[in-house]
């Protein structure tokens, strides 16, 4: 009927699942994790952890609620510090999860199946992560749902020129896709929880949670349809939503703000970051869970080769930025290339490019692209280039701008870490229970790539 | 000094004479309440009624400590440190002036008017449009406007801790240039001292304006970039977008709203502004619109239309001992802040960003003695 999930078994390439598995053992392994493996002391660390820091967190935005913004770092002229930061920071992790399951779904990679859930997964906790930072970021957050067009007696409406505006759309748009796909995707699998659990709480919430799916063919045609249908929606919207978030910025008149280049050097740094953070957790999963044999070396050298080609992508994009700031003639954008070469936050800067165009240069290397613990490493330069990114982006541009009367420094508080800190917190809490709760990776597209889930006609 | 003797910080200023030191009187407290106890140096120590102003004999040793002063504004130059001048204050000397009495507009190209996506308002068609001058020849940089503005506009007080940080609100502050005879040798001995005051420039395409997601900053049809409190919810996008920074941020609640004996001190006809909410000058709206009301209740009275004409005073005009501040009503040609913007000293901050501010500023006109140089 389709040949949508075909494996394209490459000789000289990895497989993208080693032989010698049958469905029923796939479903054995992957479901196992869930069903019938106990929660490990180290998984208890793991999220406790997690969840302390997300405790951390919460209280820090209780105070900040009660204080409001000054307890962060924010000052005129730096208006936006760390809250806007790590907003776009985890925005752009998201991204690598969408265009793993729904672009390379439409472009027929099937190497993705076995790492499309948990990225999904991790598209949705990030967002989460960064739909934090708008609504606190406000002065007065009780009243941040001012920026949604809702229809106020009043006939007040929010003002939608502003790219803020744009966001609110963009972003929203964004977690409900991802939601929706996410659960689209779960569905055969929780059938298959349901089917597997012996325990009758557990086969009442899979139960429920799998929506009365019998696996008839009937119910597979439909579900094709509909996943395709959503990819096709989720595809514009790795385009579209790091583009819009980008907006905040170029539709700004700040000197290092105001540049064309930027929707397409922020898409193309939110993949990278993305597919860090992918590698990030897949390498300490499959180690852990024994799960090699699903995410193999070609994934992985998959994952580093879309790292390499995004990075040059954004290494362009800085040298472009350089470059506009001597040919424009225009003085402050010249002044604002010199003052990250040179200025107070030269540091920052330079560290920016040592991990995000320097150290990445590394994956050219065969030997390091199939080497996990290399693998991990450098996603880790990535992720805190791409953050060193944003930081010099929103902060450094406006610390100094045109009036050299109004130029300042900016110094995050305990609060801004302690804030910063607590979502990665919140992420790991939520990834450790994704794991323990349900099926990491998708049970069923795994079953279509062994040879015998061909249709021969 | 004669065996007296004073710990305090050390501010180096550009332009002090060598082996001089000033010192500021009048701090220093042992016991002063809440606020003051334990703050500040005490410099009378060193002063005896013999010599009250004037002294030397003067020793200053380091101690190695570190203090914080609180200061809005630094000694900047407008030399950007990659070998660049910004034309903030544009100066020139009286010969220079005679040549060429055009010189302000020529450090800056204005775009031609109408260069926006939106649709241009027609201002000229209204009664009214406010504008101001500000004439750098004039300022003495005595800082009077901004503390009239801040009694006018209930502005609050931050404190030091928050003004170090950059916190302070004041709607207009008096930005402090120096320039130096020869800036690649870093000679700070002879700098040139430049005072600008910068309250909001009110611009007619306003970039804080179009980047506001709730609405909350505005443009009235005689030209203000209105303020509306109760809608911002505190983005701080206006500010970041402001290319004069001249936009304060309740960080925290700054003003106190329980004592009441501060409800006599402030201003009635002003809005007292809570947390995480954004505020600048509004050119006095307060007086405008009590001008305003006062005209048409004359024009009904005496049967004939009246207009607002300069009798009308922003607080920062009011009180500017040089008349440096001027504004009005720059749609009627008679009006003095019509006739200075007509000057060739006329020119427009940043006008090169197409922000169209109505506060500009008189280039400044120096004629300084030859026999001072030598």
């Amino acid at each position: 009927m389709n040949d949508r999930y075909k494996t394209t078994v490459d000789a000289e390439q990895a497989p993208v699942i080693e032989p010698g598995y049958t469905f029923g053992t796939i479903t054995e392994k992957i479901s196992s994790i869930v069903l019938t493996r106990p929660a490990s002391n180290g998984w208890f660390v793991g999220f406790g952890v997690g969840f302390m820091l997300t405790m951390m967190m919460l209280y820090a935005i209780g105070y900040l609620f009660l204080k409001g913004i000054g307890i962060w770092g924010d000052t005129i002229p730096i208006g936006w510090g760390f809250a806007i930061v790590n907003f776009v920071w985890w925005i752009g992790i998201g991204h690598a999860g969408t265009l793993i399951s729904a672009i390379l779904l439409l472009l027929r990679q099937s190497w993705r199946n076995s790492i499309n859930r948990f990225a999904e997964a991790m598209t949705l906790f990030a967002v989460a992560c960064a739909g934090i930072f708008p609504a606190i970021h406000v002065g007065r957050p009780w009243l941040a749902y001012w920026l949604f067009p809702y229809p106020s007696t009043m006939g007040v409406w929010p003002q939608f020129r502003s790219p803020l505006m744009w966001d609110v759309f963009a972003v929203s748009t964004y977690a409900t896709i991802s939601a929706l796909f996410w659960f689209m995707g779960l569905i055969p699998d929780f059938a298959t929880l349901r089917d597997r659990s012996d325990k009758p709480v557990l086969r009442i919430v899979y139960g429920m949670l799998s929506m009365g799916w019998r696996g008839s063919a009937r119910h597979w045609h439909r579900y094709e349809t509909a996943y395709l249908l959503l990819a096709g929606l989720a595809t514009p919207l790795v385009l579209s939503v790091h583009t819009v978030v980008s907006f905040d910025f170029a539709i700004g008149i700040v000197p290092g703000w105001h540049t064309t280049i930027f929707p397409p050097y922020f898409v193309a740094g939110a993949i990278y970051s993305g597919f860090a953070m992918v590698l990030m957790l897949a390498i300490p999963i499959r180690k852990i869970y024994r799960l090699e044999d699903f995410i193999t070396e070609r994934h992985l050298q998959n994952s580093a080769k879309v790292m390499l080609a995004t990075g040059l992508i954004v290494a362009y994009g800085y040298g472009i930025e350089a470059f506009m700031g001597w040919y424009s003639g225009d003085r402050y954008d010249a002044f604002t290339l010199w003052n990250r070469l040179h200025g107070p936050y030269a540091i920052p800067y330079w560290s920016l490019l040592t991990c995000n165009i320097f150290i990445p240069q590394l994956l050219w290397i065969k030997k390091l692209r199939t080497s996990p613990l290399a693998l991990f490493l450098l996603s880790g330069v990535i992720l805190i280039g791409m953050w060193l990114e944003r930081f010099i982006i929103v902060v450094v541009s406006l610390s100094r701008d045109f009036l050299t009367s109004s130029w300042g420094m900016y110094y995050p508080t305990r609060w801004d870490w302690m804030i910063f800190i607590g979502t990665i917190g919140m992420f790991l809490a939520a990834m450790f229970l994704f794991l323990r709760l349900l099926p990491a990776i998708s049970i069923f597209e795994m079953r279509t790539l062994l040879p015998e889930a061909e249709v021969k006609e | 000094m004669n065996g007296r003797k004073v710990t305090g910080p050390v501010w180096i200023q550009p332009g002090v004479p060598d082996n001089s030191v000033t010192v500021t009187l009048g701090y220093g407290r042992t016991r002063a309440g809440r606020v003051g106890t334990a703050q500040g140096f005490n410099a009378y120590a060193l002063r005896t009624s013999a010599a009250p102003w004037f002294a030397s004999g003067l020793q200053i040793r380091k101690t190695g400590d570190r203090y914080v002063l609180a200061s809005t504004q630094g000694y900047q130059s407008m030399d950007t440190p990659n070998g660049d001048h910004r034309p903030l204050v544009r100066e020139t000397v009286l010969e220079e002036y005679h040549k060429d009495p055009d010189f302000a507009k020529g450090q800056g190209e204005e775009p031609a008017p109408g260069l926006t996506l939106y649709k241009p308002y027609p201002y000229k068609e209204e009664d009214y449009a406010w504008g101001m001058a500000i004439d750098l020849n004039s300022c003495v940089g005595c800082n009077n406007c901004m503390i009239a503005c801040q009694s006018e506009n209930n502005i609050a007080v931050v404190g030091k801790e928050q003004c170090a940080i950059g916190r302070h609100m004041h709607w207009i502050r008096i930005d402090t240039y120096y320039q130096y005879p020869d800036e690649a040798a870093r000679d700070r001995d002879n700098p040139k001292a430049f005072f600008q005051p910068v309250p909001c420039m009110q611009c007619e395409d306003a970039p804080c304006e179009v980047v506001c997601p709730v609405g909350a900053t505005n443009h009235s049809s005689e030209g203000l970039n209105d303020m509306v409190y109760n809608r911002c919810v505190g983005t701080r996008y206006c500010s970041n977008n402001c290319p004069y920074k001249v936009r304060r941020f309740n960080f925290l609640l700054f003003q106190d709203w329980v004592t009441p004996q501060y409800k006599m001190m402030r201003n009635p006809d002003v809005s007292v502004r809570s947390r995480g909410v954004m505020e600048k000058c509004t050119y006095c709206v307060q007086r405008i619109n009590e001008h305003k009301i006062d005209a048409e209740t004359a024009s009904v009275r005496e049967g004939k239309q009246i207009k607002v004409g300069d009798e009308l005073q922003t607080a920062c005009q009011q009180s500017c001992p040089a008349g440096a501040i001027i504004f009005g009503n720059i749609n009627d040609p008679e009006s003095r802040v019509s006739k200075l913007k007509a000057q060739s000293r006329n020119y427009s901050l940043l006008g090169e960003l197409n922000t169209r501010p109505r506060t500009t500023y008189l280039a400044e006109v120096s004629n300084p003695n030859p026999e001072l140089k030598a």
